[in-house]
């Protein structure tokens, strides 16, 4: 039950109450773990249980909150929620219809963040094999740093670049894309409107600008993680350095690199501040991403909370209760696939 | 198809370290010759050198000239990626594509030379299996992945992958070291019968090993720690281990090394 030390009553003193338990006849000191030990083993576990449970305790408060706060609002909806595109939550009149929606939130949200996506993966995959395996020694360790200091900084600041470099250097390219790519229709470009600088693109590109940092510092450490024997199985065979990679080091980084993604599509699903500044509020869907316009959850959020009454605080929180639910199913998701692939290898 | 290697005056470095130092020797073709020595001693990274794998690693270099049939392999246009689709290697650990099948994993090689027919590889595929004495254990489950199999399996699937390409010398880097007595029997008895074929160069701290399997034998040894490792001497291995010409070499075989 408890140790049996030398001197009973020393031990009694010390341990205090937490002690429990008779002396046995035997002299020696006993193999069960004494008391004290126990404690600190007891008190350890309950602080992490306690952390953990007010983790569980303050999302579900969030949750019951954001909840009971836009069911009053989605209530008084007169429109459809899920297909409206409009957003008019407040009625001008009293007793006004009140008609908002997340249709033209959720597609536009989803286009930048694919579009953003699109740009960053590749290059990020790219400058990640760069550092990890192909600049020379010298190179690579400062650049590594580099690219983790990259990470760290907030990405408003990228934005900001972004939002100021495209502004007036985006319109060559739109037409370019429109020229080649018009016929897809998602490059279609409208000469009579306004230079396509306030466009989904151009908010997708900056949001790619922003995540590029965190994919590539991510998956550089996974690609540098490869066991050193995967490679020399692939030299030794004969492979050149991209078939090397080709064979080894991607299968093998290939979960990581899907969570570093889906990590840099969490930032960009919900980046507000950025997408605000560029985008021309229109509430419409526009599958012409290189147009101007378009609203996403969070731009919304930023921009109509400020005015916002009653039922539109409901509305908006509403909608950023769909955000949560998307960013949930495309984590969920990610989650499967890494799963898949570990299963797999 | 086997063909023989001359080493002459070969250093090898880490960095500006001197590992191993004034190495010679002459491997006939179709022959096995093992190197045997204490731990450090560069025997591995002697093996390393035969098929340019050595300077893999940053800021390794080496001096001196490993003839393949009379030819330099560091020679200046010479491709290292050359060399080793000519000289095989298998290494301590099984290292099969861990993302890859049986059946894909012997192929990589011969997929790294460039697209080949289906039945080709097929026809491959099973030759070297058999030849690494897997066929028999793996035939009805070859879409299953490589590291689905035993320890011993995977070492045998990597001698496959090693042989399907057809390599002049096979290099073996202390195979056994990671696997059972009976999967040792089986490399062991692999080692014999790939020898009418291939020349095979193998590393090993098993001395009854080198004894059993090996034609020639080489001793490393070196003088103290951070000193280069040396090839002591080298002889037939009935001699190395019955009355070999070096008291070092004899102190170590009969285990009074040090």
């Amino acid at each position: 039950m408890t140790e049996n030390p030398p001197s009973p009553g020393a031990t009694i003193g010390a341990a205090g109450s937490a002690h429990v338990g008779a002396s046995t006849l035997s002299g020696g000191p006993s193999l069960i773990s004494g008391a004290s030990v126990r404690r600190g083993d007891r008190v350890f576990r309950g602080l992490s249980v306690a952390a953990s449970a007010s983790v569980l305790a303050i999302m579900a408060a969030i949750a019951a909150f954001l909840v009971s706060e836009a069911i009053p609002a989605l209530a008084k909806n007169d429109a459809n929620f899920l297909t409206e595109t409009k957003w008019f939550p407040d009625p001008s009149t009293p007793g006004g219809p009140v008609i908002f929606g997340i249709a033209s939130l959720a597609i536009d949200t989803l286009v930048s963040s694919l579009v953003a996506m699109a740009v960053a993966v590749p290059v990020a995959i790219g400058i990640a094999l760069f550092t990890a395996y192909y600049a020379p020694r010298r190179l690579a360790r400062p650049l590594a740093y580099l690219v983790d200091l990259l990470a760290a900084v907030p990405s408003i600041v990228y934005g900001l670049w972004g939002f100021f470099f495209f502004k007036n250097h985006l319109g060559g390219l739109v037409l370019w894309l429109d020229r080649w790519f018009g016929w897809t229709g998602l490059f279609h470009y409208r000469p009579s409107a306004l230079p396509g600088n306030q466009s989904l693109f151009t908010a997708g590109l900056v949001l790619a600008i922003m995540i590029l940092p965190i994919i590539s510092a991510i998956s550089r450490e996974v690609f540098v993680q490869v066991p050193r024997q995967n490679i020399e199985a692939a030299l030794a065979l004969g492979a050149t350095r991209w078939e090397m990679v080709r064979i080894s080091v991607l299968p093998f980084g290939r979960a990581g690199v899907t969570s570093a993604s889906i990590l840099g599509l969490g930032r960009a699903l919900g980046e507000t501040l950025a997408v605000a500044l560029i985008l021309t509020q229109v509430y419409d869907i526009n599958l012409h991403i290189t147009e101007n316009g378009g609203i996403t959850f969070a731009s919304n959020i930023a921009l109509k909370i400020g005015e916002a009454e009653n039922t539109g605080t409901g509305a908006l929180i509403a909608s950023g209760l769909v955000l949560f639910v998307i960013t949930l199913a495309v984590n969920s998701v990610a989650q499967l696939l890494i799963r898949r692939s570990n299963v797999e290898a | 198809m086997a063909k023989s290697i001359d080493v002459s005056d070969l250093n090898i470095y880490y960095g500006s370290f001197l590992a191993v130092e004034g190495v010679s020797m002459f491997i006939e073709p179709k022959s096995v010759t093992a190197f045997i020595g204490p731990s450090g001693c560069g025997k591995s990274t002697v093996l390393r050198t035969l098929n340019r794998m050595h300077e893999v690693i940053p800021g390794a270099r080496v001096q001196g000239k490993v003839l393949l049939d009379g030819e330099d392999i560091y020679g200046s246009a010479v491709d290292p990626v050359n060399v080793r689709r000519t000289i095989g290697m298998v290494f301590q650990r099984p290292n099969p594509f861990p993302t890859m099948s049986i059946y894909d994993n012997v192929v990589a090689g011969l997929r790294l030379a460039g697209r080949q027919p289906r039945a080709k590889l097929d026809a491959i595929v099973e030759k070297a299996l058999r030849g690494a004495n897997l066929w028999n254990e793996v035939k009805d489950r070859l879409k299953k992945p490589g590291a689905s199999l035993s320890g011993g399996q995977q070492q045998r699937l990597c001698i496959a992958r090693a042989i399907a390409v057809e390599p002049q010398v096979l290099l073996m880097d202390e195979p056994c070291s990671a696997l059972d007595p009976i999967s040792t029997l089986a490399i062991e008895d692999l080692i014999q019968d790939l020898k009418g074929k291939y020349t095979i160069v193998i590393v090993t701290h098993n001395m009854q090993q080198a004894a059993r399997v090996s034609d020639r034998t080489g001793f490393f040894n070196l003088s103290a720690v951070g000193k280069p490792g040396r090839l002591v001497e080298m002889d037939d291995t009935q001699r190395i281990f019955s009355n070999p010409t070096d008291k070092r070499t004899e102190d170590y075989i009969t285990g009074r090394f040090g």
